[in-house]
């Protein structure tokens, strides 16, 4: 009976809301607004305050404690004095074919003195001359009175050795090629690299902070598949894909493995796929081909379809440093935008005499010397393959082969002992040597490089030495 | 008034202020004046307004376009060069490459031969005429004089080749390590006064594949702002993060080793590993040398480890040519890190680092120079070995002292003259600025046709606004070369208004 509100009631609520009216319009104003104004502090309270976040300042007193207690690491770790790498055998002498160690001769397997120039006469010869005429330093970079023009002879002589437009030397193999990858590969460009380059390659592709895909070492179509998935992602964005380049980078002989790329399906899919071939011969250089002049002789592909053949003068040539041939609009770049090139001082005189008169030794010898290297390394392979208990990895014409011991039973340790026993015997072989931060690190295996001088009596015996090891070390 | 302007001016009275007047550390930067810069400015503009020019006349074919063509460029590839990098090539670099990347045909000695090159068509191809022209040798590094083609150390140099051959072909780490490379450091420890020390074959790769050995992720390196690039480029591969600091100025070294400590890594706030401070001895650019007490002292207090890079110093610097530690006279132990480089003072080629054995060790273990690259040459190394132990010897002590009497000299007739010189007053490298790029160009050819060779740089390898000559001394130069040099820059001097300074007044060299 309460629930229903009679007309008084409305009316006297009525008249409190218009007496409530009423006072407002006699309050004094200063009443009126600070009452609006804890209205408007209420709804900001509720709404919009953030949280004040505690302000972390640290005191003087607290900041110099920090100090005395940071404790940094020790400048180096705690060195194992009986690793490899300070334990290395000491040469006498000249290392050519045989090389000195304690007085004793041996049989040298193990340097990459492919082509036997190491100790050559004439080379020895016009090394001298260049020091009897330009000193032994150059005493400058490039860019500042560095350029001598044995130089200049010695990259003229390169390009048109490979028939290439123009030539660009190093004065460091490993440099040669960690310089050139940064100078055209940028962050957005992308490069396709096999699994199996050697670590200065690595070092190249990551000072060049640009995208990586890797491929499995010569393995065709798992780069295909790569190619195809860019190529998706460039269908979805093409404006971006127009700005993006690509190269492919890859080496001609492997030093890790042995084995040859697969050049001619990666010229084709260059043409399809639009990118730039960069090809690292510095072991093929002077080993491969009818001439020596490495993989595109081998397969007998136009040079010009590859953009840039870079190498290294420290194997077949015997001299120091490195070089890189292409065409002009190629190669021209690097002598503004390598750094190993422009920063550094350039390659002494004497070493560039060296291999420029290797370099004439390889045309006068040309395809006898090249055929002989082609069959010796055949010969020694076979040779290789018929002792049990050992697996050859690498091609049959490649003179560096990579031996490991079959059946699981390939440790470090046991090729350590296969080596020891072979320098008892007078045969220098070596452990291939690489750091733990490789991108793919190859399994252990000992590392022989064939030179082209060896007589099928010392490649015999250097099978027998690495069998009588096998009993050794697997009784 | 611009700011870069006032800047540099502050710096320069707060170094005075700083030295206490310690006399081995006295440097000047005069600021750039103010109408120079403008010019420079202009010059440039200039320039660039002609390069589009150009470059619009070649697009529509008014101009023959020059230069090599990508052979791909039809085929749909991506192009191989940003337009912009080729812009400075094609169109501020062509027109005066002449006075770059000049061939000799000797040795480079005090006086040497340019082979002469002629062009036809504005630098953009060269023909030999095949003579030679001789000049006096003001741009190569050849603080000591070893550049020579007979003598002790050519001698030495030639019996290796007959003892030893050119090279090896293998690796230190595996079949490559000569008894004379251990010859070599054992005799560099010796007279750098440590406990050992490693070599490579090229000095460039000594910073860029050894930083990566020493520092790691989670260190931090500080380094001076005018560092060279191949450190630049090791600090880059090592993972390490890095700062750097304003050049010289151990202040702004402090406030940054300080907050690096206090707050650890910016993101994470991660306490720092190690922290590296990696500087050089003699700066190539500007000619100053580096703070090395101060930088001692705040090594000790911070707990930090020094990197110091003496590519230019060792052999040039201290009355025992040991370097910025024998100038300074210092203990060689507070510096944890020695590297340096045997292609300026030794005439020879490559690089070192020595220090504690332990950290020779370490580096012999994971450096990767000494695991994939080829060990160094034998006559290069019997080079080194003779002229260290020549070093030792009365005539090594005649050389440090020429070239130290060299500089004093050559310095103060500079400053007298009105030029500005940047730098340490007993640094071998006298930087002489230039500032507009017609005026460098044209007091290089200048230079040249009086006889001599100087080496003048500008942007990029220098900031915009500061092109200069830089002038090497040796102590193969006589006086009577000096003497030429510097009356051909003070007429060249005059001619072309080089006289720049306002803090001395500018005078003829006759009237000094």
């Amino acid at each position: 009976m309460g629930s229903s509100m009679t007309r008084g009631d409305i009316e006297s609520l009525a008249t409190d809301f218009y007496d409530l009216l009423e006072s407002f319009k006699h309050a004094p104003f200063y009443h009126i607004s600070f009452e609006i104004f804890l209205v408007l502090a209420v709804i900001w309270l509720v709404f919009f305050r953030k949280p004040r976040a505690i302000e972390k300042k640290l005191t003087e007193r607290e900041k110099q404690e920090l100090i005395d207690e940071w404790q940094p690491e020790p400048l180096v770790p705690p060195v194992d004095p009986n690793h490899p790498a300070l334990n290395v055998r000491v040469l006498d002498g000249i290392v050519g074919k045989t090389v000195e160690i304690d007085g004793k001769k041996s049989l040298n397997f193990a340097t990459f003195n492919f082509l036997n120039f190491v100790g050559n006469s004439r080379i020895s010869e016009k090394a001298i001359q260049a020091v009897q005429k330009y000193g032994v330093g150059s005493c400058g970079p490039r860019g500042f009175y560095g350029t001598i023009d044995i130089h200049l002879e010695l990259e003229e002589r390169l390009a048109k050795f490979f028939n290439c437009e123009e030539g660009i030397i190093y004065s460091y193999g490993f440099s040669t090629i960690a310089s050139i990858i940064p100078a055209y590969s940028k962050r957005n460009d992308i490069l396709f690299v096999d699994e199996g380059v050697h670590y200065a390659i690595q070092k190249g592709v990551e000072a060049s902070r640009s995208h990586v895909k890797w491929f499995k070492h010569n393995d065709i179509q798992d780069l295909e598949r790569l190619l195809a998935e860019q190529e998706v992602l460039d269908k979805k964005n093409p404006k971006k894909a127009r700005t993006i380049r690509r190269f492919l980078i890859i080496e001609g002989l492997y030093v890790n493995y042995g084995d040859i790329c697969p050049l001619p399906r990666m010229v084709e899919l260059k043409y399809k796929y639009k990118y730039r071939i960069f090809i690292d011969e510095s072991v093929s250089f002077g080993t491969i081909g009818q001439t020596g002049r490495g993989v595109t002789e081998y397969y007998d592909i136009d040079r010009q379809k590859i953009d840039l053949i870079s190498s290294s003068l420290e194997y077949s040539i015997g001299s120091i440093g490195g070089f890189a041939v292409g065409s002009s609009f190629v190669v021209d770049h690097q002598r503004l935008s390598a750094q190993g090139y422009c920063f550094s001082a350039s390659l002494p005189p004497l070493l560039a005499a060296a291999a420029i008169e290797a370099l004439n030794i390889m045309e006068e010898q040309s395809t006898p010397l090249f055929e002989t290297i082609m069959s010796k390394s055949k010969r020694l392979h076979k040779k290789l393959l018929s002792i049990k208990g050992y697996s050859v990895m690498g091609d049959e014409i490649s003179p560096l082969k990579h031996l490991r011991l079959a059946n699981a039973l390939n440790t470090i340790g046991r090729l350590e002992e296969i080596v020891q026993f072979a320098q008892t015997r007078d045969i220098t072989i070596t452990v291939a040597r690489y750091l733990t931060d490789e991108h793919l690190l190859p399994e252990p295996s000992i590392r022989l490089i064939l030179n082209v001088e060896m007589t099928d009596e010392e490649l015999e015996f250097l099978c027998t030495v690495l069998q009588e090891a096998l009993v050794k070390v697997t009784s | 008034m611009t700011g870069t302007l006032f800047s540099k001016a502050d710096k320069d009275i707060e170094i005075n202020k700083n030295n206490d007047c310690n006399d081995l550390q006295c440097e000047e930067f005069e600021e750039t004046p103010l109408y120079a810069a403008v010019l420079t400015y202009l010059g440039y503009a200039i320039l660039c307004l002609f390069g589009w020019l150009r470059d619009f006349l070649r697009q529509s074919n008014i101009e023959k376009k020059r230069g090599a063509v990508d052979p791909n460029a039809s085929l749909g590839f991506v192009p191989l060069y940003q337009s912009y990098e080729s812009f400075y090539t094609r169109n501020m670099y062509t027109r005066v490459r002449d006075i770059f990347n000049r061939p000799i045909a000797s040795v480079p000695g005090a006086q040497f031969e340019l082979t002469e090159r002629m062009s036809d068509d504005y630098n953009w191809t060269y023909r030999y005429t095949g003579k030679t022209i001789s000049a006096v040798n003001f741009g190569s590094y050849n603080y000591l004089g070893f550049a020579e083609r007979t003598g002790q150390c050519a001698t030495d140099a030639i019996n290796g080749l007959k003892s030893y051959a050119v090279s090896s072909c293998g690796t230190r780490s595996e079949i490559g390590t000569q008894r004379y490379h251990i010859e070599l450091e054992q005799l560099l420890a010796n007279f750098l006064g440590v406990e050992s020390s490693i070599v490579f074959g090229m000095g460039f790769a000594t910073n860029a594949l050894n930083l990566p050995a020493i520092a790691s992720k989670g260190d931090l390196i500080l380094s001076d702002e005018m560092n060279h690039v191949s450190l630049i480029i090791g600090m880059r591969i090592s993972g390490a993060s890095y700062q750097t600091f304003a050049h010289n100025d151990m202040n702004d070294l402090e406030a940054k080793l300080h907050a690096a400590i206090v707050h650890g890594h910016p993101r994470t706030n991660r306490p720092w590993k190690k922290i590296f401070i990696v500087v050089e001895g003699v700066y190539s650019m500007e000619g100053s040398i580096c703070r090395l007490p101060q930088l001692i002292e705040l090594k000790k207090k911070y707990k930090a480890y020094l990197y110091m890079d003496e590519a230019h110093s060792i052999g040039a610097m201290g009355k025992n040519g040991r370097g910025i530690v024998d100038y300074f006279n210092v203990d060689v132990n507070d510096v944890d890190i020695l590297m340096g480089t045997f292609t300026k003072s030794f005439g020879s080629a490559g690089g070192y680092i020595a220090g504690r054995k332990s950290l020779i060790d370490h580096i012999r273990i994971h450096s990767h120079a000494n695991t994939y690259a080829s060990s160094m040459s034998a006559p290069i190394v019997q080079q080194i070995i003779s002229s260290l132990r020549l070093l030792s010897s009365p005539e090594g002590e005649k050389r440090i002292c020429q070239l130290a009497d060299n500089t004093r000299y050559f310095r103060r007739k500079l400053v007298d003259m009105g030029f500005i010189v940047y730098g340490n007053k007993y640094s071998p490298v006298v930087p002489m600025l230039l500032y507009l790029p017609a005026r460098v160009t044209r007091f290089n050819r200048e230079m040249l046709r009086r006889g001599i060779a100087v080496v003048t740089v500008g942007f990029p390898a220098t900031k915009l606004l500061e092109a200069r000559v830089r002038f090497c001394l040796s102590a193969a130069h006589t006086r009577p070369m000096l003497d030429a040099a510097l009356a051909a820059i003070d007429e060249v001097g005059t001619d072309i208004r080089l006289r720049y300074s306002s803090r001395h007044v500018h005078r003829r060299l006759k009237d000094l």
